[in-house]
């Protein structure tokens, strides 16, 4: 009803709009065209003009009054190496293009009011100019060319693959509809290899537990990390394409079934020092869920976020992992309070290739008794890596 | 609408008498059997200004059907809690309601709206009802032919786009919904049916709408270059083309070159959909079940499809740079500013255009060396596009401006082109596209250089052209009205989300409370579906001014309203089937001799008079 309601006052409006609009070109016309013309064109010229002056202002302002939630501003710096050269390339790029975005706007609106109709006036007759052409030929090649250099030295930079035997922390995400599935090397700094054929209900990401690279790799359900040290993410997809999209340190790449890519960023601030940096800003210091005055101040919650980036289906939006980035001390006790996955779900059980042997796990000896399974610290692993939307 | 103004003889009839071409046009159609039925007159229609006015209404319908779309996924993302249970006798299953009672919208049905919009935007509004409204009207008015060169091809080409639009149409009412994966359709999304559900039987009928769709451009442009290369009038050299005809050439000859690409990237899709073959699949864990596909690789696809993906999107601002060229120069009395350079220009972005395609692909996981090439090319597109920029800047420079409707839009397109233009050139840097890409900000880039200026070059079109197509003019305080509201509206729909993308916000998001970073924005998403919601309506009040003023309109009385030099103006107010009741015009200078020594205008069929000067433009 409400709705029908609202219609008929859409159609409403519309209808005295059009009638206004008859009886505007009816009383134009028992005015005299010629200088009724003239009239509303002077009224539109000035029109012009004034839109041009109120768009350029609010342009100027909203860009100022949203600064700080923008990429390279305010709290927004990057938390990543590369992330700073990338904010400081837009930086660039926002000068000159907010330069000629003002300066054509001017010219283009002044123009409009200043050279308004006149009677008995001629337009100049003034069909070219090739000296003027060659200037605005040569200027913005020139200034073009500066920004493609400046770009690609820093695109680069940051796509440069890690070197032979460069220290570096290798760790892979698989994207699967809808969740992102996290694996790290373990102790021996390897990633075991895997077969999608392999894929099942306790092996989502299709391990092949014949090679011992895998028996110590363990699968977290966040991405923990440490500062200061090259980031090399692999990045795969079980079934459609999905995009690995970390904002606050400016990575994105698509994550291809049956084409893995990588990405390499090392990080710059811990969750805490980036949490330290928000809090310096009044936005940041309200309560975090505005219904409740008393809970934690919004910096305090701050977490980075592991989104997705390209479409994959219809729940796209709600990919999520939380990212933490801790000193290199706590990363290591991190990562020693992290089970494998095999000696905690695998091994012994009727999917494991060496059920009753003795193997050598980095070194340990390992006979696959229950009394050597760890026992704590890996349930919630499992289940929510396979949980799907 | 059709009523035949018994017309006094003008001068133009005199010059076209006494120079003009005589092709025995009459001699052969003394009966005319194109008129002879209804069926032959309004449906299967041989006149290509018939056609004309059927690719329009069809764009018409077309876009009112993928603006309402945007404003129903509008309102998703501007107001998420609020409750669509009005719309459930409209949209049945697609809204879901929660056990309280409260409606929202279907995550699957959101992501289909989406997709359609930019499918029928795109390809079915902005190329078609574009392309097919101005090149089929005004290539033969403008150049001075009877005809296209094939009528036959030319009913074929609507048809095509017809039955394209009906399957699409139909797509809709599929149980599992239309096509749900984007328009760019990349597999696997869109070749697995078990991906999605818009991925199954939605998905087969988008290909073969597309099909015929590629069909339709096909015949359309083939006849679009032949005419304008075989049938212009005597007189009528290249260099004396108005640069609407440039344009329309270079956009059918770009169409040629990359529509059979696409056709080649669907099919191979449905070779993957339906014959097990593995152009775009490997190795793939879905549903339970691992897929026996292996060797195939999606990037493929996104190649084929951004070699027509790109030059598409030229496809579609072309034409409408023609159209603002020919009206800014004739509104503001003076010649449009270096109208080589602006012909130039138009084949120098054509040309880029085609290699450029990988720009949206810095993500991808392509290799990034290769990325460097095709950053400098993206760059270098930049180029001919200020060069256009600035020659429109200097042709309303010292002119004498008739600021009506269509000179309004004209300026409108200018601004979104600056405005969108100068984004172009951060995503075309690799460096800044990391972040920045399938954020909104790529979403603001593309609305405002492509859609919302592809848009006011066609109302523009519109407003000018309206006289010669219905031989009445639309309500000028209407347009008016449209244009402001619409000008202003579509800025406060588009700027914003420029913060949105420099803040990180991803597109294609159904909502955005399940990051913390990605919120924050509530109100800003308000404003803008407000807008939409604003800008929507008005566009309708335009559509009835349309349709209105084609039976109610003002008539027009004299046969050059505008004072324009080009010779569609010299046909009769309606101008008959082979639009020049006599002898076909000869054409003697070029269409742009605005404010030439004293005289406001000197049309194409005006001889050079004794000692007048000869510029080589
Ligand atoms: C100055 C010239 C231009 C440059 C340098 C440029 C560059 C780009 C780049 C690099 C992207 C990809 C961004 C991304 O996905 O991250 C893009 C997207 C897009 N551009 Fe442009 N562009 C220009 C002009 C145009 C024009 C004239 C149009 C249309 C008429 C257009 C329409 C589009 C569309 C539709 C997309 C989005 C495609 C999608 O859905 O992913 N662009 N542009
Ligand atoms: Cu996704
Ligand atoms: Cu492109």
């Amino acid at each position: 009803m409400t709705t029908l309601v609202i219609l008929g006052c859409i159609l409403l409006v519309g209808l005295v709009i059009f009638q206004i609009a008859r009886i505007n070109e009816m009383i134009k016309r028992i005015k005299g065209e010629e200088e009724a013309v003239q009239q509303s064109n002077d009224n539109t010229a000035l029109s012009v003009l004034l839109f041009g002056i109120v768009f350029l202002a609010l342009a100027l302002y909203t860009s100022y009054h949203y600064k700080d939630r923008m990429f390279g501003y305010g709290p927004m710096v990057s938390a990543s190496k590369h992330g700073v050269w990338i904010d400081h390339s837009m930086h660039i790029m926002l000068v000159i293009t907010g330069i000629v975005f003002v300066l054509t706007h001017i010219l283009l609106f002044y123009f409009v009011w200043k050279y308004r109709y006149k009677k008995n006036r001629l337009g100049w007759y003034y069909p070219h100019n090739n000296k003027l052409e060659a200037v605005w030929t040569i200027t913005p090649f020139i200034v073009l060319a500066y920004l493609a250099i400046n770009g690609l030295v820093v695109w680069n930079k940051m796509m440069e693959d890690v070197k032979p035997g460069e220290d570096h922390i290798e760790i892979e995400v698989t994207g699967m509809q809808f969740a992102w599935l996290l694996r790290y090397p373990g102790m021996d700094g390897k990633l075991g290899t895997k077969n999608y054929k392999l894929i099942s209900g306790t092996n989502d990401l299709g391990q092949d537990w014949n090679d011992p690279k895998n028996w110590d790799d363990f699968k977290p359900d966040e991405i923990v990390l440490p500062k200061g040290k090259k980031i090399r993410v692999r990045i795969n997809s079980r079934d459609v394409l999905h995009s690995f999209f970390l904002p606050h340190f400016r990575v994105k790449m698509d994550a291809v079934p049956g084409m893995p890519t990588y990405f390499i960023f090392t990080p710059t601030m811990t969750t805490d020092e980036f949490r330290n940096n928000l809090k310096k800003y009044p936005e940041w210091n309200v309560p975090a869920d505005p219904s409740d005055p008393e809970s934690k101040m919004k910096w305090e919650t701050f977490d980075f976020e592991l989104a997705c980036a390209e479409l994959c289906g219809n729940s796209h939006f709600a990919m999520r992992r939380a990212v933490r980035i801790v000193t290199p001390e706590q990363y290591d006790e991190w990562v020693k309070s992290q089970k494998s996955y095999y000696l905690a779900n695998i091994r012994g059980k009727a999917e494991d290739p060496n059920q009753g042997k003795t193997i050598k796990i980095n070194g340990v000896e390992n006979s696959g008794a229950p009394a050597e399974k760890p026992a704590e610290g890996d349930a919630g692993v499992k289940a929510d890596s396979t949980k799907a939307e | 609408m059709s009523t035949q103004n018994i017309e006094v003889r003008e001068e133009v009839d005199e010059i076209i008498e006494k120079n003009g071409y005589d092709d025995h046009f009459h001699d052969h159609h003394a009966s005319d059997k194109y008129k002879s039925s209804f069926v032959g007159k309004y449906i299967f229609s041989l006149d290509h200004k018939m056609i004309s006015r059927q690719f329009l209404i069809t764009g018409i319908v077309w876009a009112i059907i993928g603006a309402a779309f945007s404003v129903i996924f509008r309102l998703q993302l501007g107001f998420p809690e609020a409750d669509m249970a009005w719309l459930k006798p409209l949209l049945g299953k697609w809204i879901v309601l929660n056990d309280a009672g409260i409606g929202s919208i279907s995550q699957d049905f959101y992501y289909a709206l989406v997709t359609m919009h930019g499918t029928i935007l795109i390809f079915f509004v902005l190329t078609a009802g574009l392309s097919g409204t101005y090149s089929n009207f005004l290539i033969p008015l403008q150049v001075g032919a009877r005809d296209m060169a094939s009528p036959l091809l030319n009913m074929l080409s609507y048809w095509f786009f017809f039955l394209a639009g009906l399957v699409m149409l139909y797509s809709l009412f599929l149980s599992t919904g239309p096509f749900s994966g984007g328009w760019t359709a990349y597999p696997p999304l869109s070749a697995l049916p078990q991906a999605s559900s818009g991925s199954k039987g939605g998905m087969n009928l988008w290909i073969i709408s597309m099909t015929l769709f590629i069909v339709s451009q096909l015949l359309g442009g083939i006849n679009y270059v032949t005419t304008i290369l075989n049938l212009r009038t005597k007189g009528m050299s290249m260099w004396k083309m108005p640069l609407t005809i440039w344009s329309f050439l270079v956009t059918a000859i770009l169409g040629i070159l990359t529509f059979p690409v696409l056709f080649a990237g669907v099919l191979l899709l449905l070779f993957d959909r339906s014959m097990g073959t593995s152009f775009y699949l490997s190795e793939i864990f879905i549903q339970g079940a691992a897929l026996e596909n292996v060797g195939g690789s999606p990037i493929l696809y996104q190649h084929l499809f951004w070699f027509l993906g790109h030059p598409e999107v030229y496809i579609v601002i072309l034409p409408a740079m023609g159209i603002v060229s020919e009206i800014m120069s004739v509104n503001s009395r003076k010649p449009i500013f270096g109208y080589r350079a602006m012909a130039y220009s138009l084949m120098a972005i054509a040309f880029l255009s085609l290699l450029v395609w990988a720009h949206h692909m810095f993500t991808s996981g392509m290799n990034p060396f290769i990325t460097n090439f095709f950053v400098l090319f993206t760059l270098i597109i930049a180029m001919p596009s200020s060069i256009k920029t600035f020659n429109w800047l200097t042709t309303l420079f010292r002119g004498n401006l008739r600021l009506n409707s269509a000179m309004l839009y004209c300026i409108g397109f200018v601004s979104f082109f600056i405005s969108g233009g100068l984004t172009g050139i951060w995503v075309g840097s690799s460096t800044l596209d990391i972040p920045l890409h399938d954020t909104y900000f790529v979403v603001a880039h593309f609305h405002l250089v492509m859609g919302v200026a592809a848009f006011f070059g066609m109302f523009a079109g519109l407003s000018y052209w309206y006289p010669k197509m219905f031989g009445r003019y639309m309500n000028e305080t209407v347009l008016k009205v449209h244009f402001w509201i619409t000008l202003i509206g579509a800025y406060c729909i588009f700027w914003p989300q420029h913060y949105l993308g420099l803040a990180g916000v991803p597109r294609r998001y159904y909502r955005f409370d399940s990051f913390n970073s990605f919120t924050g924005w509530e109100g800003v998403n308000e404003f803008i579906t407000i807008s939409a919601i604003v800008v929507f309506f008005t566009q309708l009040l335009w559509v009835f001014n349309f349709f209105y003023s084609m039976w109610r309109g003002k008539k027009v009385t004299e046969r050059n309203p505008w004072h324009s030099n080009s010779i569609e103006w010299t046909t009769p107010i309606i101008p008959p089937h082979g639009n020049w009741p006599g002898k076909l015009p000869k054409v003697e200078r070029w269409p742009y001799d605005y404010g030439k020594d004293g005289k406001d205008y000197i049309t194409q069929i005006t001889p050079y008079a004794e000692g007048e000067e000869v510029i080589a433009h």
